[in-house]
C-alpha cells in the first residue's frame, strides 16, 4: 500500500485511484488504493479495463523512485530505535533490536548510560535464543505489502517496556502519519519479514511462498504437495536440496532460526553514540544547541576514556513527525575538545542553506562519533607552542565546516607536464604538505603564470607566418600589440594515456604587450601537420 | 623565560619587536615609508585596471613573502574573482619564489563569506599572512569592515593584505594603500619578456606622506625588489632625499 498511501498523503485525491505505468505498450495498474481495491480493481489490470469498470477512477503515474525515497525516509525515522535498520525492497524494513531497550521518554542523557553501544549489542545477539522468547528482529516488512492475505491485527499492548513497546510505538507513529503497516517480530530477519508479509504467529504455518525462492521452485514445491513451511521443514534436508536446489534448506534454516543471520544496516554503526530524549519536543534552536553541547560533553568523556579522538561527528535531530535532520562535521585532526566541537556545530547550523525547521519539535537528539583515531593526552607546553599549532588546525576546521571542506584547499603536485593538471587543489584535511615542488631555475624569469584559466580562453591572433609567434591578439574585446615574446615552448599531448594516441601539441609563447602586461598564449595543434588552421588560446597571466 | 604580563598589558596590541616592518629591499622607498610596511597591519593593493589584477596579486604575494615569516599564507578568494581572474597556478607561485606548500586557499561564494573567513584567519596568530581578495566593488567592505580587520591584525600581528581588482578606492582603515600596474619589463636576450615589473604608487599612508611612485622589478632569487630605471622611480629617489633631509 506504500505507493497509494504516498499519493494520498501528497495529493489527497477524493475517490478511488490507481497508479499506472506503461508495460509493453499497454498502460497497466501497478498499485491501487483501498477504495479501488474494494471495487475489485487489482494490480496488473490494464487501465482501459479498469476505466470500463470504474469510470470515476483517478489515475497517477507510478513512481518507484519516490516510493524508494519514502521508504528511505521511514528507515531514517526508525534510526531512533536502533542503529541496525535495513531496507527490504520494495516495501519492507527490518530492524535489529538486539540489546535495545525501549524507553520512549527518558530524562535527558539518561539513555546514554542505559543503552549499550551497538558493538555490545552485536555481542549479545548470539546470546538471544528463541527459547527465551525474546525476538530481536522486528520487521515492519512487506507489511506495506499489497499481496498475500490480510495480516494479523497490529499488536496494541500499550507503550510498555520490552519489545512490545517498539511495535506499539512504531504502529502509533505510522498510523498518525496515515500509513498502514504490518509489524512482526521474530528471531531472524527472514522470519520477521515472512510473518509481516503473511501474518500469523507461527512460521511453520506460513505458505511455502514465504521461503522467497524462485517462482519455478515455488511451483515445484506446490506440485510436490508441500503447502506450508512446516511440511517442508519435516523433510530431511539432503533430499530437499537434491530435488529443489541447494538454496531451499538454507532459506528454510534462516526462516526457522536454525541459522544465525545478520542484517546489513543502512548506516555504519557509529563508534560512540549519545542521545537525549524529550517528553516535550524541543523547538527552539537555542535549546537544540544546548542539548548538542551537553551530548558533546558526554561524548568527549567517552572518547577520553577510550584514549581516542573523533574525526567525524554527526548529529541527528528526530522530529516527532518522523523527519530526521542530520548535521555532520569533520575535523582535520582527532579531537575530543568539547568546546571546539560545540563551536563547529554552531558554525554548521549557521551555515545551513535552509535554517533548521523544527516543526512541532524534536523529541530525540542523538550525537554519533563516526570515525575515531587514537589520541594520546597531551602535555601543554608552558610557552603555549602546541596550543598555537592547534589554533591553526581549529581555524581550518571552522572554515571547512562553514564553507564546505572543498573550499579550503592546499596544492598537491602531480607528475604531469600538462600545465593545468600540474597541481591538484585538495581539501587541507586530505593533503599533507608534500615538498615536491620543482625549484625554479636561478636567473630565469618566471616561466609559468600566476593565474591560469581553465578552460583556456579562445583568442583571435594575428601572426606573420602561420607557425610563427603572435603579433597582436584580441582578448576580452581588447586588442593587444605584442612587444616582446619568447617561444615556442612545445608541450605534447599525453598520447600514452589515450587509447587512440591522439591529442594536439601545444606551442606556448610568453608574450608582453606594449603596455607591459605579460600573457601566456598557445597555439593548439602543429600548423599543417596536426591541424590546417590551429586555434589560439590564452592560458594564463603573468605578474 | 616566563613572562607574566598583567591582563591589561596582554590585551594590548602585540607590538612584537621580532616582527620588524616589511621592507621592500629598496633603500629609497623603505626610507620614505618609515622602514617598511607595518607587519601587524592592514595594507591595500588596488589594481590600476582590471587587466592589472595578476600584477596586483603577484605584488601582494611578494609583499607577503617579504614579511609574514615562515607561517602559512591564507589566500581568501571570491568565486567571482576566480572565474574572472583565473585560478592560482601552483607552478607560477613557485616561479615567483613562493613555496606552494605554505598556501591555504579559501574560496568563498560571496563578499560576506570572504570577509568572515578573512576575519577568522586574521585573528589566528599562527598565520603568517592573509591575502583577502574580494572581487569588484564589494559594497560590504566599508570603513567598519576594514577597521575590524585592521584592529584584528594589530592584535594578532598578522600581515593582512587586501587585494582589490576592478574596484575604486573607498575610505578604509588600512595603514597604506597602493596602486599597482604591470610595467614593461627589461627585455632579456632575443627580446624575451623579462622579470616581473610593476608601477606602484602610494595613494595613502596613515600617519605618513603619500605620493610615491616607483617602478620595481622582482628578484626571485633574492626575494626582493629592485628599482627599475624609467617610469617614475627618479621621483621616488628625489622624495627619499627630501625625507632624509627632513629627518
Amino acid at each position: 500500500m506504500l505507493p497509494s498511501e504516498r499519493i494520498r498523503l501528497g495529493k489527497r485525491p477524493d475517490g478511488p485511484f490507481a497508479l499506472v505505468a506503461k508495460v509493453r505498450s499497454a498502460m497497466r495498474i501497478m498499485a491501487v488504493d483501498g477504495a479501488a481495491r474494494a471495487l475489485g480493481l487489482t494490480a496488473g489490470l490494464t487501465l482501459a479495463d479498469a476505466r470500463a469498470r470504474v469510470p470515476e477512477l483517478l489515475v497517477f503515474d507510478d513512481d518507484p523512485a519516490a516510493d524508494a525515497a519514502m521508504l528511505g525516509w521511514l528507515a531514517d525515522a526508525c534510526d531512533r530505535y536502533t542503529p541496525m535498520v535495513a531496507i527490504d525492497a520494495p516495501q519492507g524494513l527490518v530492524l535489529d533490536l538486539t540489546g535495545c531497550t525501549f524507553s520512549p521518554l527518558q530524562p535527558l542523557l539518561e539513555g546514554v548510560a542505559g543503552r549499550p553501544s551497538p558493538r555490545d549489542a552485536l555481542k549479545q545477539m548470539g546470546a538471544v535464543s528463541p527459547a527465551t522468547g525474546v525476538a530481536p528482529f522486528l520487521a515492519t516488512g512487506a507489511l506495506f505489502g499489497n499481496k498475500g492475505p490480510p495480516p494479523a491485527p497490529p499488536r496494541r499492548r500499550g507503550g510498555g517496556q520490552g519489545k512490545e513497546g517498539f511495535s506499539a510505538d512504531i504502529q502509533n507513529r505510522l498510523t498518525r502519519l496515515g500509513l498502514t503497516a504490518h509489524l512482526a517480530r521474530a528471531t531472524t530477519p527472514d522470519a520477521a519479514l515472512a510473518l509481516a508479509r503473511y501474518g500469523g504467529d507461527d512460521v511453520r504455518a506460513l505458505p511455502v511462498g514465504a521461503l522467497r525462492v524462485d517462482p519455478e521452485i515455488h511451483l515445484a514445491l506446490r506440485r510436490a504437495g508441500l503447502r506450508r513451511i512446516g511440511d517442508v521443514a519435516a523433510l530431511p534436508p539432503a533430499p530437499l536440496a537434491a530435488r529443489f536446489g541447494a538454496d531451499v534448506p538454507v532459506l528454510l534454516d534462516r526462516l526457522l532460526g536454525r541459522e544465525d543471520v545478520r542484517i546489513t544496516p543502512r548506516r555504519a554503526p557509529p563508534e560512540i553514540e549519545t542521545e537525549a530524549r524529550f517528553a516535550e519536543p524541543v523547538a527552539r534552536t537555542a535549546d537544540v544547541l544546548a542539548t548538542i553541547a551537553a551530548l558533546v560533553d558526554e561524548a568527549a568523556v567517552q572518547l577520553s576514556e577510550r584514549g581516542v579522538g573523533g574525526r567525524a561527528f554527526a548529529v541527528a535531530l528526530f522530529r516527532s513527525d518522523g523527519h530526521v535532520a542530520r548535521l555532520s562535521i569533520e575535523t582535520g585532526q582527532p579531537t575530543r575538545d568539547a568546546k571546539l566541537l560545540d563551536r563547529l556545530f554552531r558554525e554548521r547550523i549557521d551555515a545551513l542553506a535552509d535554517p533548521l525547521d523544527p516543526g512541532f519539535g524534536y523529541d530525540l537528539i542523538r550525537l554519533a562519533v563516526m570515525v575515531v583515531e587514537p589520541l594520546a593526552p597531551e602535555q601543554l607546553r608552558l610557552d603555549g607552542g602546541k596550543v598555537a599549532a592547534a589554533e591553526m588546525a581549529a581555524l581550518i576546521d571552522r572554515l571547512g565546516v562553514r564553507l564546505g571542506r572543498g573550499r579550503v584547499r592546499r596544492f598537491v603536485p602531480v607528475d604531469t607536464h600538462i600545465p593545468e593538471q600540474g597541481a591538484l587543489a585538495l581539501p587541507v584535511a586530505d593533503a599533507r604538505p608534500s615538498g615536491g615542488w620543482p625549484a625554479p631555475e636561478p636567473g630565469e624569469p618566471p616561466l609559468r603564470p600566476i593565474h591560469l584559466f581553465d578552460p583556456p580562453h579562445r583568442i583571435e591572433v594575428m601572426a606573420e607566418v602561420p607557425d610563427g609567434p603572435p603579433r597582436r591578439f584580441k582578448w576580452r574585446r581588447t586588442m593587444h600589440e605584442v612587444a616582446r615574446h619568447e617561444g615556442p615552448e612545445r608541450i605534447a599531448a599525453e598520447w600514452w594515456r589515450r587509447a587512440d594516441g591522439a591529442g594536439l601539441t601545444r606551442d606556448y609563447y610568453r608574450v608582453e604587450d606594449v603596455r607591459g602586461r605579460r600573457f601566456w598564449l598557445f597555439r593548439h595543434g602543429l600548423y599543417g601537420a596536426e591541424k590546417a588552421h590551429p586555434d589560439w588560446y590564452l592560458h594564463g597571466l603573468f605578474a | 623565560m616566563i613572562r607574566a604580563y598583567p591582563l591589561s598589558l596582554a590585551l594590548k596590541p602585540a607590538t612584537d619587536p621580532l616582527r620588524s616592518p616589511v621592507a621592500f629591499g629598496v633603500a629609497s622607498i623603505d626610507a620614505r615609508i618609515g622602514g617598511g610596511l607595518m607587519a601587524a597591519g592592514l595594507h591595500e593593493f588596488y589594481a590600476a585596471s582590471p587587466e592589472d589584477g595578476s600584477a596586483a596579486a603577484a605584488f601582494a604575494l611578494m609583499v607577503a613573502m617579504r614579511g609574514g615569516g615562515g607561517g602559512p599564507l591564507i589566500w581568501v578568494r571570491e568565486d567571482k574573482g576566480e572565474r574572472a581572474g583565473g585560478r592560482l597556478c601552483a607552478a607560477g607561485l613557485a616561479e615567483l619564489g613562493f613555496d606552494p606548500d605554505r598556501l591555504v586557499q579559501i574560496s568563498a561564494p560571496d563578499t560576506l563569506a570572504v570577509l568572515r573567513a578573512a576575519a577568522d584567519s586574521v585573528k589566528c596568530g599562527q598565520v603568517g599572512a592573509v591575502v583577502i581578495e574580494p572581487w569588484g566593488k564589494a559594497p560590504l567592505l566599508d570603513l567598519t569592515a576594514s577597521r575590524r580587520l585592521s584592529m584584528a591584525a594589530n592584535v594578532s600581528g598578522v600581515l593582512t593584505l587586501m587585494l582589490r581588482v576592478d574596484a575604486v578606492p573607498v575610505p578604509s582603515a588600512a595603514q597604506t594603500r597602493w596602486e599597482v600596474a604591470s610595467a614593461p619589463s627589461e627585455p632579456l636576450a632575443a627580446n624575451a619578456p623579462g622579470f616581473p615589473a610593476f608601477d606602484i604608487s602610494l595613494l595613502r599612508h596613515r600617519g605618513g606622506i603619500s605620493g610615491l611612485d616607483a617602478r620595481l622589478e622582482w628578484n626571485r632569487d633574492d626575494r626582493k625588489f629592485a628599482l627599475l630605471s624609467g617610469g617614475a622611480s627618479a621621483d621616488a629617489a628625489v622624495g627619499a632625499d627630501q625625507a632624509r633631509k627632513a629627518a
